[in-house]
């Protein structure tokens, strides 16, 4: 391979894998873009170890303080860093158990053991170190991953979405699932997957995150017009979205 | 004899999830010899708690996006059996379907591209596309179909949006069925070649008598529901999965540690062909048979050529299915209704790695109590148990030696250690 490739490298902090699962996807389809770098490090793939890289992919979230040195490590490494999916965007899934209080989290699932494993709240990588651009989605979307790379190869930072998952549903002709009783937070998320939740019938789950000044109050008003009590409106918006409403809550 | 040996893989590659290594040989004598899980424990059960009922499969999928499809089935499983849900059997075929696909997706990922390089002698699949192109290609192609029917029946490859409590959300076009059928058939050929590929590849000759355990039904290679049964006989309904796995925490790992009847037990694709082999397929027979596979086979190594006759199983067993959904006729039906709010219940279905159990409580629709048992979590023991036998047969190898039979034999294994890190619970429900 030559040496004037971009070199990139993947890394994975607490997360599903599923992203990298769907970068392996995309490679798959679009092998245009393994001509255009040379992949470095990718553990779950590969054995060969190189720390020379420009450009890093980090999947998954912070989750404990020894978390913090290994960002650290791959900041002053690389030029520019990506956050990969929504466990390293928003926090993910994880941040769930940010809403419980953490010993009680640790003793549920390891009893007496529980002061053995080092544990910290989940939280975005943003919050530790600076990122140049994210991709968001739980999982990432592939073609967005293909397009934001592309940009970054060219010196552009991503194009991602301002405007809510609503707008991609009109696109798409896709029904409101609200009209087949069911609830969506599509009006307060990030477009850019196609609505693709809405297009199976399901309502959207808010996996890439908030819009810029996202209308939360009338939103909850219409989920709970919909049926939904307070415990079932946190529980729903507090799958992904759990960091950035307690981040919006504060301001509030 | 070398005397005095020390072993210490940070990071093994190429398996999910982030675990160690660690072999200590003092003077001859072995005085370490551990599996560390390194993983950061992500609480998922603690997360279920409080959870709608309607979201826990949403949600107990991303504990592994490779596992994907078998957490959510497990999930709406045990969120059926607790609320009195009955699917019909649409919708137990279209699960079976996507789980066969994930199933595939995730054996062809393990043996073609993660376990092969050791096979064929090259770092990873990376270096293996230089040196053997055509098996890289090869696998990739394979990878795509399976990919392609876990996204046409679940909307997407990783983490299934149309699975729900009681069935499906949307469904599949007779057209997208018929093509997956066409590309599955076309992939014949491919498995042909997968299984020519292994048959001339060298195995360790390692042995260890252990108790193997799977699921089980009658008339069927069992993936989802069935009883538990063991090599060491005996039938158990699925709510006594407690008193089989058994769960017991080392100071080592964050995942815990399962013993049965012996001090250790194997699940996976060996334990399965072993308990469930006279119901493959019988193309998945021949590959067996071409492959010298046995079911009285103790050696894990094994375990990636069971994977292979799974994979020629799932790909025929997915053919027949296509087949009955499509002479049934797709129905766009809703969802079989809860009949209550509140109940228990167990799910368990045959994960890629082994058996997946999901148990919860459910209280006016919320998750109340959770308990999940990962089959990487119930192979750990067993890992090191082999390690121990193997590491003072090998005395004589040097480091390196040492160091890449070991890592191939927890490779063998295909750990899934995102999946099994966080997965430990040691309170009752
Ligand atoms: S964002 Fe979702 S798919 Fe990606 S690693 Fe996290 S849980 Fe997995
Ligand atoms: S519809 Fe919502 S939950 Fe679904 S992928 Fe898009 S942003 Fe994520
Ligand atoms: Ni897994």
């Amino acid at each position: 391979m030559s040496s004037t490739k971009p070199k990139i490298a993947f890394f994975d902090f607490a997360g599903c894998e599923g992203c990298q699962l769907t970068v392996l996807d995309s490679l798959q389809t679009h092998t245009e873009l393994l001509n255009a770098v040379e992949i470095v490090q990718f553990r779950e793939a590969m054995s060969e170890i190189n720390e020379d890289y420009q450009v890093a992919f980090i999947e998954g979230s912070y989750t404990r303080p020894s978390d913090e040195v290994r960002l650290q490590a791959i900041r002053d490494q690389a030029q520019i860093v990506v956050a990969l999916g929504a466990c390293a965007h928003l926090g993910g899934v994880n941040a769930v158990r940010n809403a419980h209080r953490l010993e009680e989290v640790k003793s549920y699932v390891y009893g007496e053991k529980a002061e053995v494993y080092e544990s910290s709240s989940a939280l975005p990588i943003s919050d530790f170190i600076q990122v140049d651009a994210f991709i968001p989605g739980c999982p990432i979307d592939r073609e967005e991953f293909v397009r934001a790379v592309k940009s970054l190869l060219q010196g552009n930072s991503p194009d991602i979405p301002d405007y809510p998952v609503c707008v991609e549903c009109k696109l798409r002709e896709t029904g409101c699932v609200f009209l087949y009783g069911k609830t969506c937070l599509g009006p307060i998320t990030r477009a850019g997957c196609g609505a693709i939740c809405p297009s199976f019938g399901v309502g959207c789950e808010g996996c890439r995150g908030l819009i810029p000044n996202p209308n939360m109050a009338s939103l909850r008003e219409v989920l709970s017009e919909n049926g939904l009590d307070e415990m079932s409106i946190r529980a729903k918006m507090g799958l992904f979205l759990t960091n950035q409403i307690a981040a919006s809550d504060m301001e509030a | 004899m070398s005397q005095t040996l020390q072993v210490d893989v940070h990071h093994i590659t190429r398996v999910e999830g982030h675990g160690n290594i660690v072999v200590d040989v003092r003077k001859g004598k072995l005085v370490k010899c551990d599996l560390e899980i390194v993983e950061a424990p992500r609480f998922f059960e603690a997360m279920l708690l409080g959870q709608p009922y309607d979201q826990a499969s949403h949600l107990t999928s991303r504990i592994c996006g490779i596992c994907a499809v078998t957490h959510a089935t497990t999930s709406l499983r045990a969120v059926e059996k607790a609320l009195g849900v009955e699917p019909s059997e649409q919708t137990k075929r279209l699960r079976k379907l996507n789980l066969f696909g994930e199933i595939l997706d995730s054996h062809i990922l393990h043996v073609c591209m993660l376990v092969a390089p050791d096979l064929l002698g090259v770092e990873s699949v990376i270096s293996l596309a230089k040196t053997d192109i055509l098996v890289v290609e090869r696998a990739l192609r394979m990878k795509k179909v399976a990919g392609d029917l876990c996204g046409v029946i679940g909307g997407r490859h990783t983490h299934p949006i149309t699975m729900t409590v009681g069935g499906f959300t949307h469904f599949p076009s007779a057209e997208a069925l018929e093509s997956l059928c066409e590309r599955l058939e076309a992939m014949r050929t491919d498995l042909d070649d997968t299984v020519e590929l292994i048959q001339s590849c060298q195995l360790p000759a390692f042995e260890r008598e252990t108790e193997f355990i799977a699921l089980h039904e009658e008339g069927e290679y069992c993936f989802i529901d069935g009883e538990i049964t063991s090599t060491e006989g005996g039938l158990w309904p699925l709510e006594e999965y407690r008193s089989i796995t058994n769960e017991h925490m080392v100071d080592h790992s964050t995942a815990k540690h399962a013993r049965h009847q012996r001090q250790s037990f194997m699940v996976g694709a060996l334990a399965r062909y072993k308990l469930n082999n006279d119901k493959l397929h019988p193309k998945a027979q021949a590959a067996a048979t071409a492959l010298g596979l046995t079911p009285d086979c103790v050696n894990p190594y094994m375990i990636s050529v069971a994977q292979v006759v799974e994979i020629v199983h799932c790909t025929e067993g997915a053919i027949d299915l296509i087949q009955q959904i499509l002479d049934q006729g797709i129905v766009s039906e809703d969802p079989a209704p809860a009949l209550r709010s509140s109940g228990e219940g167990v799910g368990a279905c045959e994960a890629p790695r082994g058996t997946l159990y999901h148990h919860y409580e459910i209280q006016d629709g919320l998750v109340s109590a959770a308990n999940c048992v990962i089959p990487t979590a119930q192979n750990l023991a067993n890992i090191e148990a082999d390690m121990r036998t193997l590491v003072p047969q090998q005395l004589d190898c040097t480091q390196e030696e040492m160091t890449m039979s070991l890592e191939m034999l927890v490779r063998a294994y295909d750990p899934c250690i995102s999946c099994s890190a966080h997965m430990i619970n040691v309170k009752c429900i």
